[in-house]
C-alpha cells in the first residue's frame, strides 16, 4: 500500500539510477541516518557504546571492504585480521610521529597505508584463484602479525610490546584515550562508516565495480571484453584494504585503546569478518551492515540469555557461540547462499505486491 | 665437522619428524580433495576432535556433562571406568564414521554442484561447529593423551638413548630425537602404505579411485557416490584421529591442535592438492624448511618465524608453478 513505485515518475536518467528507487526507501534511509545522528549519540551510555554500537560501526566498516573483494571481485581473503593490524600500527606510528596533525588525517592515512600493503600482497591473485588464494592470503596474516610482534620499531621500543593510543582531540572532544565520552566514540565510527559506506556504493556501481563484478563472474569473459584483470584485482584489493586499514585503526585507537597485535588482531578476526560477509550477504553493502549487526549482537545476546538469563557458565555460552555461528554459516550457504540481505530483498518485494499479491 | 653443520644436521632431522606430522594431516585434506573436490578446512578440527573423544572415551568422562549440569543442576563428570586404549580407539573410529556420515548427509548432499569456493567457506563453518561441540563435549581444557598397550607398556616418550649415545661416538654430540617423533614416523609410514594397499586392491578402494577420476563415469558404471563420499570421510576421520593421537601425544590435546593442523595448507600447495606422495614430500619440505630457517635466519629477526614461514614459502612457491610440485596441471576450460 505505502510501498509502491506507482506514482513516483522517474522523469531524468539520474532519477533512474539512484539507490533507493522507491519513495518509501530513501524516507526510511534519511530517517535512520536521523536517528543515527540525531538521537542515538544523545541517548548513549559505555556498556551501550563498547559492547554494541562502536564494534558495529567498525566490524561493518571491515565487512565493507573484505565484501568489495570476496563478494565483489571474488577473490577470497583470510588476511582481513592481518590487515586491520596494518591500519592500527600505521594509525599509531601516524599518531605518535605527528601529534599535531589531526586524528581524521591519521586514520585516512593509515587507510592509505593498508591499502598499499594490500596491493603488495594482492599481486599473487593474478596468478592463483580460488581458495589457492585464500590459503595465500593466510600468509599475509601471519607474517603480519608476526612482523608487528618481533619489530620493536612498530610498537615505538615500548617495553610491553603494546600499543597505547594517546589522546587525541577533534573539534576539542577527546575521541581516544581514556577520558572520551561514549557519543564522541560513537560519533566518530559513524561519520567514517557513513563516508566509507556511500563511497562503496557509488564506487561498486560504477565502471570500477562493474570491472570487479566481471572478473568474479568469469574472469576469462571478462578479459575478452576488455576489463584489466591486473587493474580490476589490484584496485579491488587496494580500496579492500583501504576499508579495513581504516577499520583496524578505528579499532585499535578509539575502541580498545591499547592493542597487543597476537590478541586483537589474530586469525579468528579474519574469519569473524569472513562470517559476517557470508551471513549478512556476498555482493552487498546493506549485507555487510546486516552481517555485521547480526555478529556484534549474537554474542551479547547469548551471554545475556545463557549466562544472565539461566545461570550457565561463561564457557558454556563461549562454546554455544562457536556452534550456532558455525551452524549459521552452513545454513546459509544451503538455504540462502546470498544472505540477510537476500531476505531483506525478498521482503520488500514481497511487501510490494501486499495486500493483494495477485 | 664444524658444530654448526651438526646442529644443522639435528635441526633438519627433527624438521623431517615434524614434518611427518604435517604430512598426517595434509593427508587427509588430499583424500576428501581427491573425491569430492571439497577443500576440507576442518580437517585440523577433526584430529582436534578425535584426540578429544578418543581421551573423553578412555578416561571415561560423561559427554556434554558441563552442558548437563548446568542445565539439570547435577553433579555427573565421570562414568567412572578407565576403558583399555585399544576399545577406546575403536569407539573412536565408529565417532568418526558417525560424525562423516552426518556431515555428508546434512551439510555436503545439499552442496552438491555448488562452487569449489562455496563447500571451502561451509567447511569454514563446519569448523567452528565442530570445535563447539568438541569443546562443549568434552571440555575445553588441556588433556594429556597417554595410548597404552598395558599398564606399563605405553606409548614412547622423551629423548632416544639409542640414537644420542651412537651420534655422540660418532660425533662427539648427541641428537636430541624424540622416541614419540620416530614412532609417528613409523605409524605414518604404515598408514600410508595401508592406504595404498586399500585403494589398490580393495572394491571400495577401486571404487573410491574411480570417483577420484571421474564423477559422471563413476556413476554409469554403478558406484554410490554418497557411500564414498561417507568412505572417503570416514577415511579422513580416520586419519585425523591418527594425526590427533600424534599431536596429541607431543603438545597436549588442545585448541593449538587445530592451528598446527592449518600448516597442512602450504603443505598442500606446495605438494599438489591432488596427490598423496605431494603430500608427503611437501610435509617433509615445510618441516625441514622452517627448522632451518628458524635455525639459520630465525635468531637474526627475533625468531618464531615458524608462525609464517611455511605460508610465505608457498606463496612464493605458487607465483612461480600454481599447480604445487606434483598436482595436475590446472587447464582452464571455457
Amino acid at each position: 500500500m505505502f510501498y509502491r513505485e506507482a506514482g513516483d515518475f522517474h522523469t531524468t536518467y539520474k532519477d533512474d539510477n539512484q539507490t533507493f528507487p522507491i519513495k518509501f526507501d530513501r524516507i526510511r534511509y534519511y530517517v535512520v541516518l536521523a536517528v543515527a545522528f540525531g538521537v542515538i549519540p544523545f541517548l548513549i551510555n559505555d556498556y551501550w557504546a563498547n559492547a554494541v554500537f562502536v564494534p558495529f560501526l567498525i566490524y561493518a566498516i571491515a565487512a565493507i571492504g573484505l565484501n568489495i573483494l570476496t563478494g565483489y571481485c571474488g577473490q577470497v581473503s583470510l588476511g582481513t585480521g592481518g590487515f586491520m593490524a596494518v591500519g592500527a600500527y600505521a594509525c599509531y606510528k601516524l599518531m605518535t610521529a605527528f601529534p599535531e596533525v589531526s586524528i581524521v588525517f591519521h586514520l585516512i592515512g593509515a587507510g592509505f597505508v593498508t591499502a598499499g600493503v594490500g596491493v603488495l600482497f594482492g599481486l599473487p591473485s593474478l596468478r592463483i584463484k580460488g581458495f589457492y588464494l585464500a590459503v595465500a592470503t593466510l600468509a599475509a596474516q601471519f607474517f603480519l602479525v608476526w612482523l608487528f610482534n618481533k619489530v620493536p620499531w612498530f610498537y615505538n621500543y615500548s617495553a610491553s610490546g603494546q600499543i597505547n593510543a594517546p589522546e587525541r582531540t577533534v573539534f576539542g572532544m577527546a575521541v581516544t584515550g581514556p577520558n572520551t565520552e561514549a557519543w564522541a566514540k560513537y560519533m566518530i565510527c559513524l561519520v567514517f562508516l557513513t563516508v566509507l559506506a556511500w563511497i562503496a556504493r557509488n564506487l561498486t556501481r560504477g565502471t570500477v565495480g562493474r570491472s570487479w563484478m566481471a572478473i568474479r563472474d568469469m574472469d576469462i569473459a571478462a578479459e575478452i571484453i576488455g576489463v584489466n584483470p591486473l587493474r580490476a584485482k589490484l584496485t579491488a584489493f587496494a580500496v579492500s584494504s583501504f576499508f579495513v586499514g581504516i577499520a583496524g585503526a578505528l579499532f585499535f585507537s578509539v575502541y580498545l585503546g591499547a592493542v597487543e597485535v597476537g590478541e586483537a588482531f589474530g586469525i579468528n578476526k579474519s574469519f569473524l569478518v569472513l562470517f559476517m560477509i557470508i551471513i549478512g550477504g556476498l555482493g552487498s553493502i546493506f549485507g555487510s551492515l546486516a552481517g555485521a549487526a547480526f555478529l556484534v549482537l549474537l554474542p551479547v545476546l547469548l551471554k545475556n540469555i545463557l549466562v544472565g538469563g539461566l545461570g550457565w557458565p561463561i564457557d558454556i555460552a563461549a562454546h554455544m557461540e562457536l556452534i550456532i555461528v558455525g551452524g549459521l554459516i552452513v545454513v546459509f550457504l544451503i538455504a540462502e547462499p546470498h544472505g540477510l540481505a537476500q531476505l531483506w530483498k525478498i521482503g520488500k518485494e514481497k511487501l510490494r505486491l501486499w495486500p493483494f499479491p495477485h | 665437522m664444524s658444530d654448526n653443520l651438526i646442529y644443522a644436521m639435528e635441526v633438519t632431522l627433527n624438521g623431517l619428524m615434524a614434518g611427518v606430522l604435517y604430512a598426517l594431516v595434509a593427508l587427509g585434506f588430499v583424500l576428501i580433495y581427491k573425491a569430492s573436490g571439497i577443500f576440507n578446512f576442518a580437517q585440523g578440527v577433526m584430529a582436534l576432535f578425535a584426540a578429544m573423544t578418543l581421551v573423553g572415551i578412555e578416561k571415561g568422562q560423561v559427554p556434554f556433562s558441563h552442558l548437563i549440569n548446568a542445565v539439570l543442576g547435577t553433579e555427573v563428570h565421570h562414568f567412572g571406568w578407565h576403558l583399555h586404549s585399544f576399545l577406546a580407539i575403536a569407539f573412536t573410529v565408529v565417532v568418526m564414521i558417525g560424525l562423516a556420515w552426518a556431515v555428508q548427509q546434512v551439510i555436503f548432499k545439499h552442496l552438491v554442484g555448488q562452487e569449489p569456493i562455496i563447500l571451502f567457506m561451509a567447511t569454514i563453518g563446519l569448523a567452528y561447529f565442530l570445535e563447539g561441540v568438541a569443546d562443549l563435549m568434552w571440555g575445553s581444557e588441556i588433556k594429556n593423551l597417554d595410548i597404552c598397550l598395558t599398564s606399563n607398556l605405553c606409548m614412547p616418550q622423551g629423548i632416544n638413548e639409542a640414537i644420542d649415545q651412537t651420534t655422540y661416538e660418532w660425533f662427539g654430540y648427541g641428537f636430541f630425537i624424540d622416541n614419540l617423533d620416530i614412532t609417528a614416523t613409523i605409524v605414518a609410514m604404515v598408514l600410508v602404505a595401508a592406504l595404498v594397499a586399500f585403494s589398490q586392491y580393495t572394491k571400495q578402494g577401486r571404487a573410491m579411485r574411480a570417483v577420484a577420476d571421474d564423477h559422471q563415469a563413476a556413476l554409469s558404471v554403478g558406484i554410490s557416490l554418497n557411500f564414498i563420499w561417507v568412505l572417503v570421510w570416514s577415511v579422513a576421520g580416520f586419519v585425523a584421529l591418527v594425526a590427533g593421537i600424534m599431536w596429541g601425544a607431543k603438545s597436549g590435546v588442545q585448541f593449538s591442535l587445530s592451528l598446527i593442523a592449518l600448516k597442512a595448507l602450504p603443505v598442500l600447495m606446495l605438494g599438489g592438492f591432488t596427490s598423496i606422495p605431494g603430500a608427503i614430500v611437501g610435509g617433509l619440505i615445510i618441516g625441514v624448511g622452517e627448522k632451518l630457517f628458524e635455525f639459520a635466519i630465525g635468531p637474526m629477526v627475533g625468531g618464531a618465524t615458524e608462525n609464517w614461514f611455511a605460508y610465505v614459502l608457498a606463496l612464493l612457491f605458487l607465483v612461480f608453478r600454481p599447480q604445487g610440485l606434483f598436482g595436475e596441471k590446472i587447464i582452464e576450460r571455457v
